[in-house]
């Protein structure tokens, strides 16, 4: 591929793009071979901690790409710059398309406010550091050995979804808030001179409690407590469980705006071929086949699909927006939402109609019907595994004096309770690194209340 | 203001990146791991003792899951998903099914494609393995009895010798050499030739023979049965691992005594009563008639659940000592599934009873696959001591 005219193209679109009023921090392209593309895909991060679990991924890739399933044509990365990378060996159209794509995303990251906000917490350069943080983890592989980082990865990685994004990154721990709390109700000077009023008596007791509890109230950025509370573990054990949060944290605007993110990206490609006057017309052809080849929804030789192609539906939802509101509202949507909001408010029953979307129902037999086509329920069929960062809502409920470590299982609002034996090798792996005894409640399948216990260490768990 | 983006094109050792498949390796090693431990339920199946020489053992393996929190599935409403395409509700996408009821591949349906592992393991490096793993030490040939084959071995060179065993390179070194100091040389001269000489040497037997002997006396259930064919398997393996020509002889017996072959050893069921003397004077008979102790090394590996006709007590004493005194090691195993027992057996007094008198015998109660390792492990160890105490 002569990289010459891919650099021309991208100039000029890069032009085209600002005459139209994206505006997004730079972005440092990268052409890179095929396997390291995969790599990347599958760590999520061009360089990343090593974990046997990422070989799984690794291979389920490779397999699939093997077979012609999958093929991947960018990877981007927010920040400022932006990092992206185009595959060597695609085509110059597909790269010239991916080009055009990426610029779309960087618009988004940029002006979003989920991302900004995430983006203000973390910095701006999570690749440098996500870099430096698996050289730390190699470091700590050649001075602790493979199965004490294991072990530590096992237990981070298995609660990589279990943060609370609502509350900063960067957190105080318990104490120095309790301690303001505590300062406050002393200098309550209304509740002083009150008790100082005739046959008012300072009452005996204002409970305070002497031992304030830990967690004061349910925690659930699980990986924030446990690297702050964890009774025994090593400073550097704490270093990899807050990188893991830390990285967990930087995924998160992506994943709650995947539909947005995608579709505006995939509008803004489409629309900045098409302006392109200056691409050559067989390229802008083969360009354009690319495009309804990621675009669609669903396979070529098929007219049914039992998932939602997320470029696909946000490309429509976004089209839909521009053509009936304007370009200038879609960009405040663009701002202020994520994919909830973004499903509930503009997927609209025309539009799911002409989409023909619909909620289906699988039974126990394998059996598949077409259930609902019901608005409501297909905008929540939709969201439902988005919520909670896809994860079941867990929160650590208390740390008794012995040590030991109660996790609550949400259930009421998960509507079910946990899948048993998978809480049961995550308690295992967390029990090895919090070193005492590990429990937690949910429900079991009937609904009856169930607790779940981390094995007794010694009785080496068959993985 | 403009913004411009930059292309740069990788740093061509990004192609030399290959963390994904390090992590598959070492995915692998973990599955490899938890195979290790679960080695004695997976060889009780299979017709492994004297299969042919490359044995390797295909096993499907699952993927590791690396487990996170998951909801469960739903037991009683059906899963809800959103898709795309023609169809009214109430439109059935897919028939029903009965799917073949397998819980653990259902979880996997609506996830990607579920890929299984075929681990393919040499049965040599899992005995490897399980002697590493158990810190078993080398087994002790006999050294007592001159165990001494003759062999000629090649050693050395000489002037004179047999046409056919001339060296030639020998004799051409000899000859520039002699060419390098003579005025007037001759290409080849008699002084030249060297001829390879052959010695005379006496070589330790690496021969052995174990006897495989198996109580299949109405008592012994099919459970019992598969204990004693999986630790008579891995006993076989150490052995094999030492020497290096085996043979191996199946004794079967109640109160008479006959030999099998493999397949048909373990599915041997008798009717009647125990006499383990019948066995031992079989055995005898075998070593006798074949197995002359100064060649071979023998082993006898016994397994029962230990009851025999106490009228039988004096006769198969008198034929164990013998056996004693003739093989390298005599194993008595009792296998119980189940529970242990509280009293001693009449099996377990003989073999007690020899074992103060100094002979090399040892005995262990087998009563769930995990006392094979222990098993193996007293066996080995104790082998080795009178071993080299001999």
């Amino acid at each position: 591929m002569s990289q010459t005219e891919l650099t021309n193209y991208a100039d000029q679109i890069e032009d085209l793009a600002q005459q139209l009023g994206l505006d997004y921090y730079p972005v440092d392209f990268e052409v890179v071979p095929n396997n390291f593309m995969m790599e990347i895909a599958v760590y999520g991060l061009p360089v990343r901690m090593p974990h046997w679990s990422f070989g799984i991924r690794y291979i389920h890739q490779l397999i699939r790409q093997g077979m012609g399933n999958s093929r991947i044509f960018e990877v981007m990365f927010p920040g400022d710059p932006c990092h992206a990378y185009l595959v060597q060996d695609n085509s110059i159209a597909e790269n010239t398309l991916v080009v055009a794509h990426v610029i779309g995303h960087a618009d988004f990251a940029k002006n979003n406010q989920l991302f900004a906000r995430f983006k203000q917490m973390a910095g701006g350069h999570i690749l440098e550091q996500a870099a430096e943080r698996s050289h730390t983890i190699e470091v700590a592989l050649a001075e602790h050995g493979q199965d004490r980082v294991e072990q530590i990865l096992d237990a981070a990685l298995a609660l990589e979804p279990h943060v609370d994004i609502n509350l900063p990154l960067h957190r105080p721990p318990y104490h120095s808030m309790t301690a303001q709390a505590g300062k406050e109700d002393a200098v309550d000077s209304f509740a002083q001179r009150f008790f100082r009023l005739p046959g008012e008596a300072a009452p005996a007791a204002i409970e305070t409690p002497r031992h304030t509890p830990i967690p004061p109230r349910p925690e659930y950025d699980l990986l924030w407590f446990i690297a702050h509370y964890a009774p025994e573990l090593d400073g550097w054990e704490r270093d990899i469980f807050l990188a893991v949060r830390e990285e967990s944290f930087y995924f998160y605007p992506v994943f709650a705006c995947q539909i947005m993110n995608e579709g505006w990206a995939s509008y803004w490609h489409a629309r900045l071929l098409r302006e392109a006057d200056f691409l050559p017309s067989d390229l802008y052809v083969s360009a354009i086949k690319a495009h309804s080849d990621v675009v669609r929804p669903f396979a070529a030789d098929r007219q049914l699909s039992l998932s939602v192609n997320p470029y696909h539906l946000g490309f429509s939802i976004w089209e839909d927006i521009i053509a009936q509101q304007g370009l200038a509202k879609a960009r405040q949507i663009c701002r202020d939402e994520d994919d909830f909001g973004f499903i509930r408010n503009y997927l609209t029953p025309e539009l799911a109609d002409k989409l023909d979307l619909f909620v289906y129902e699988a039974d126990h037999e394998g059996g598949i019907r077409i259930a609902d086509k019901d608005i409501h329920a297909i905008r929540e069929a939709i969201l439902a595994p988005k919520f909670n960062y896809g994860a079941p809502r867990v929160a650590v409920s208390a740390m008794h004096i012995d040590g030991s470590l109660e996790l609550i299982h949400d259930f009421r609002d998960d509507g079910r309770g946990l899948d048993i034996p998978r809480a049961e090798r995550v308690l295992d792996y967390l029990a090895r690194i919090w070193r005492r005894p590990v429990s937690l409640q949910t429900v079991s399948s009937s609904g009856n209340p169930r607790v779940v216990s981390s094995k007794p260490p010694g009785k080496a768990m068959p993985s | 203001m403009t913004v411009h983006s930059t292309i740069s094109t990788g740093s061509p050792w990004y192609a030399l990146f290959s963390r994904g498949a390090r992590d598959w390796l070492r995915h692998n090693q973990k599955v490899r791991d938890s195979v290790q431990q679960h080695l004695p339920d997976l060889v009780a199946g299979s017709d492994l003792i004297t299969g042919p020489e490359e044995r390797t053992v295909h096993l499907p393996v699952r993927i590791l899951e690396h487990a996170r929190f998951r909801l469960a599935d739903t037991q009683t409403e059906a899963s809800r998903n959103a898709g795309q395409g023609q169809g009214q509700p109430g439109d059935v996408l897919r028939p029903a099914a009965p799917m073949p009821d397998d819980d653990e591949e259902a979880e996997g349906g609506n996830s990607e494609g579920e890929v299984r592992l075929l681990l393919e393991l040499k049965v040599d490096d899992m005995v490897d393995w399980l002697w590493e793993e158990l810190k078993l030490p080398d087994l002790q040939p006999k050294q007592k009895t001159t165990l001494a084959e003759d062999e000629f071995v090649r050693e050395g060179w000489d002037k004179r010798g047999a046409r056919a065993r001339l060296d030639r390179r020998r004799t051409v070194k000899e000859a520039v050499k002699r060419r390098a100091i003579q005025q007037d040389p001759v290409p080849f001269s008699n002084e030249d030739l060297r001829f390879r000489q052959l010695v005379h040497r006496r070589r330790p037997a690496t021969n052995a023979v174990v006897l495989f002997a198996l109580d299949v006396s109405a008592s012994m259930t099919d459970a019992e049965r598969k204990l004693a064919k999986t630790f008579f398997f891995f006993v076989l393996q150490g052995i094999r691992r030492k020497y290096g020509k085996v043979d191996t002889r199946f004794i079967a017996h109640t109160t008479q005594a006959w030999e099998f072959s493999e397949p048909d050893f373990f599915q041997v069921t008798g009717t009647g009563g125990t006499g383990a003397s019948s066995a031992f004077d079989l055995a005898l008979e075998m070593i006798e008639s074949d197995y002359d102790p100064s060649q071979y090394n023998g082993y006898l590996f016994y397994a029962s659940d230990g009851e025999n006709f106490t009228e039988d007590r004096s006769a198969a004493t008198s034929a164990l000592l013998k056996l004693t005194q003739l093989l390298n090691y005599v194993g008595y195993v009792e296998t119980v599934p189940g529970t242990s027992r509280m009293t001693e057996t009449e099996m377990k007094t003989i073999c007690n009873q020899l074992e103060h008198g100094g002979a090399t015998l040892g005995s262990c109660v087998l009563n769930k696959p995990d006392d094979i390792w222990k098993a193996i492990r007293q066996f080995f160890t104790q082998e080795a001591l009178q071993g080299a105490d001999a």
